[in-house]
């Protein structure tokens, strides 16, 4: 009995107590950079699209919420001619982030993305390009990377030798 | 007053009518709540409020309660109902109900010619004076009334007493020698 | 106006009966409200804020919900006995608001001065009874119909108890008129005098408007919601309710008969009377807050084996100390 006056008597300090609660529109929560929110595609650091529409995060997609349809230029780069991710569908687990090969698809730390119509939640490659790199300064895939491709050919990317000359014996 | 005395005690006679011609058993028991209450109400006019909070307090708030408690453990569905129906045949509630209306007839007469002393007064008896009554005159009647209740109360937890544990274990003992056999 | 009747009576009949619409209507007010109120000071004591968004701090949440309750869909169970399922949620409004009848707010401010007051109020709380049992055996689910069962048992075994703890006041007062038993405290209050009897009556109290910790008939962990599982829209409003206009009422009477009513120095009477129900309504949520509910065999033998006890050997103090001193 006396321990039940004992509780009554410590709930009530809590009166004095600080509140826990955060309250939310009024005061955003800190959300670390690497947070798994809103999907956006980025663009390298020359302004040009980072997707190659190669459909990695597409097959790496646990859910199948992203749906991309390759293009191609003259040059031959591929890129998407359409890429939509289903947000009502997307559980971000960042599979998407893991799988792409050029740092295009990232995730951010945004999540107030509610609408009263669920067709809103499809995003189209609009309203997923931003302007700006993400989490990846300085990347650009096309200079890395041994592929030939919008007037580079190959072995002139950045640090990789010139290729093999398989045709001879010479060292 | 004497038309809500009129009332009250129409509505009594009509619920308590119910209850003998409801099917379905947790109904009836609604109707003679209602009944009672009806009767409380009668005896409030009567200038007895002690007595009708009693009816109430007793009779309708915690007798009835066990009654209704015992006919909701009973399942009442469809069929007990359609069964309970069947036995409202009139060769059954013929008899009692000649005989209830020839007592009736009865009670009619005696009040049409005796002069009857029961007008409504206006003056309640109070707590005090039933107080003053149950002590003093009818003294005998409440110390039977406690011995009778106090027998229902030793019989009560007689019965419901915890079994002692030699008399389990002879009833699960003769059980198993049953089954040995 | 009627023929026979002077102005003056027709005046004060039509006053009496405005004044009767009046305290029901703040009653069933002070009901809604002390759903804000619960959730809010809930919040505090569990350092959180409760509902503080619809209007000034919060207060429109129950308008809220009114709206809310009212649109929903009013769904009876095809399974359910249709007239007893709706009787019943009525059963518990009429029953406690009924009891406010005789509820003195002040020496002026009340609907009937009535002889029996005290034993009205117990008359319709053990007709309270009803609304649970009733609504949980015409929902015709096991969940309800065990609430129904546990209710019937509990309230009928602490009405015992409360009843024997309010026969000290009445000793104290020499009347059931709780006019009368609040003058009688002008000296001292019955809450020193009547200690046991205080702690009992709370004690069951709080189960007769089936409040946490006695909360067992609907015990959300065990019974789902226990009688009302099958209730909804308007219906389930009634139950919910019903259930604070019981807190408010336990608290008054609390109040009238344990701690002087309407009596206080300086301030008037009605600020005194709310000043004390407010502070029981209060402690009631704390109760909520602080306490766990105990087993069903350990609420049945706590009232049979500690309070019944209680309650008779206070009957018999208060009764030789009355002979004695008169």
């Amino acid at each position: 009995m006396l321990s039940v006056l004992r509780t009554i008597w410590m709930v009530l300090l809590h009166s004095f107590r600080k509140r826990d609660t955060v309250l939310y529109p009024e005061v955003k929560p800190y959300l670390p950079p690497r947070y798994r929110g809103r999907i956006v595609l980025t663009r390298d650091p020359d302004g040009a699209e980072r997707c190659v529409a190669c459909n990695l995060c597409s097959v790496a997609c646990p859910v199948d919420c992203i749906s991309v349809i390759k293009g191609e230029d003259e040059t031959g780069r591929w890129y998407p001619d359409t890429f939509q991710i289903n947000f009502s569908r997307c559980i971000y687990c960042g599979f998407c982030e893991e799988a792409c090969p050029t740092y295009a698809i990232q995730l951010t730390p945004d999540f107030e993305m509610g609408e009263f119509d669920r067709q809103k939640m499809v995003y189209e490659k609009s309203d997923l390009t931003i302007s700006g790199v993400g989490k990846r300064p300085g990347y650009n895939y096309y200079r890395v990377a041994g592929m030939a491709v919008g007037g580079k050919d190959k072995g002139e990317a950045v640090s990789e030798s010139e290729p093999v000359d398989i045709k001879t014996l010479l060292p | 007053m004497q038309v809500v005395f009129f009332i009250a005690a129409l509505t009594a006679i009509a619920a308590t009518v119910r209850v003998i011609t409801c099917a379905n058993a947790v109904h009836a028991l609604l109707y003679l709540i209602l009944s009672l209450i009806a009767i409380a109400v009668d005896f409030y006019v009567l200038g007895a409020p002690f007595s009708a909070t009693l009816e109430v307090i007793v009779y309708a708030g915690a007798i009835m309660v066990l009654f209704v408690f015992v006919v909701m453990m009973l399942s009442i569905n469809d069929q007990t109902v359609k069964t309970e129906r069947q036995w409202l045949k009139p060769s059954i509630w013929i008899g009692p109900g000649l005989m209830s209306i020839v007592l009736l007839v009865v009670l009619a007469f005696a009040i049409a010619t005796g002069n009857s002393s029961a007008e409504l007064s206006s003056t309640p008896l109070s707590a005090h004076a039933i107080g003053a009554n149950l002590f003093g005159p009818y003294v005998l009647v409440v110390e039977l009334t406690a011995f009778i209740l106090l027998a229902g109360l030793v019989v009560a937890a007689h019965l419901g007493r915890p079994q002692p544990d030699s008399a389990r274990h002879d009833a699960e003992r003769g059980k198993i020698d049953v089954q040995n056999r | 106006m009627m023929i026979g009747v002077s102005d003056s009576t027709f005046f004060s009949a039509l006053w009496q009966g405005a004044e009767t619409i009046i305290i029901l209507l703040a009653v069933v007010i002070a009901s809604a409200l002390l759903i804000w109120l619960e959730r809010r000071l809930l919040g505090l004591w569990q350092d959180r804020y409760g509902p503080n968004r619809v209007g000034p701090f919060g207060l429109l949440q129950v308008v809220a919900d009114m709206i809310k309750i009212f649109f929903k869909e009013d769904w009876i169970p095809p399974f359910a006995d249709k007239a007893v399922f709706i009787i019943a949620p009525a059963v518990i409004m009429l029953t406690t608001l009924l009891t406010f009848a005789v509820v003195p707010f002040t020496e002026t401010i009340d609907v009937v001065n009535l002889n029996i007051g005290l034993l009205f109020v117990l008359a319709m709380s053990s007709l309270g009874v009803y609304a649970v049992i009733l609504g949980g055996w015409s929902s015709d689910n096991k969940y309800a119909m065990l609430g129904g069962l546990r209710t019937a048992a509990q309230m009928i075994s602490y009405e015992v108890f409360m009843g024997l703890a309010l026969l000290g006041v009445v000793m104290l007062a020499g009347s059931f008129n709780l006019h009368t038993i609040v003058e009688s405290q002008a000296g001292l209050w019955n809450v020193l005098t009547q200690f046991p009897s205080f702690v009992i009556f709370l004690i069951a109290g709080c189960a007769e408007i089936h409040r946490a910790p006695f909360d067992l008939p609907e015990a959300e962990q065990e019974l789902t919601a226990g009688f009302h599982t099958e209730y909804s829209g308007m219906k389930f409003g009634m139950f919910f309710v019903g259930e604070y206009a019981g807190i408010v009422l336990i608290s008054s009477l609390i109040t009238v008969l344990f701690f002087g009513g309407w009596l206080g120095p300086v301030l008037p009477g009605i600020v005194w009377f709310l000043i004390k129900t407010m502070f029981f309504i209060i402690f009631f949520v704390l109760l909520r807050a602080a306490t766990f509910r105990p087993r069903y065999d350990q609420l049945m033998s706590f009232g049979w084996k500690v309070l019944l006890p209680i309650a008779l050997a206070n009957i018999a103090l208060t009764a030789a100390a009355v002979v004695a001193t008169s």
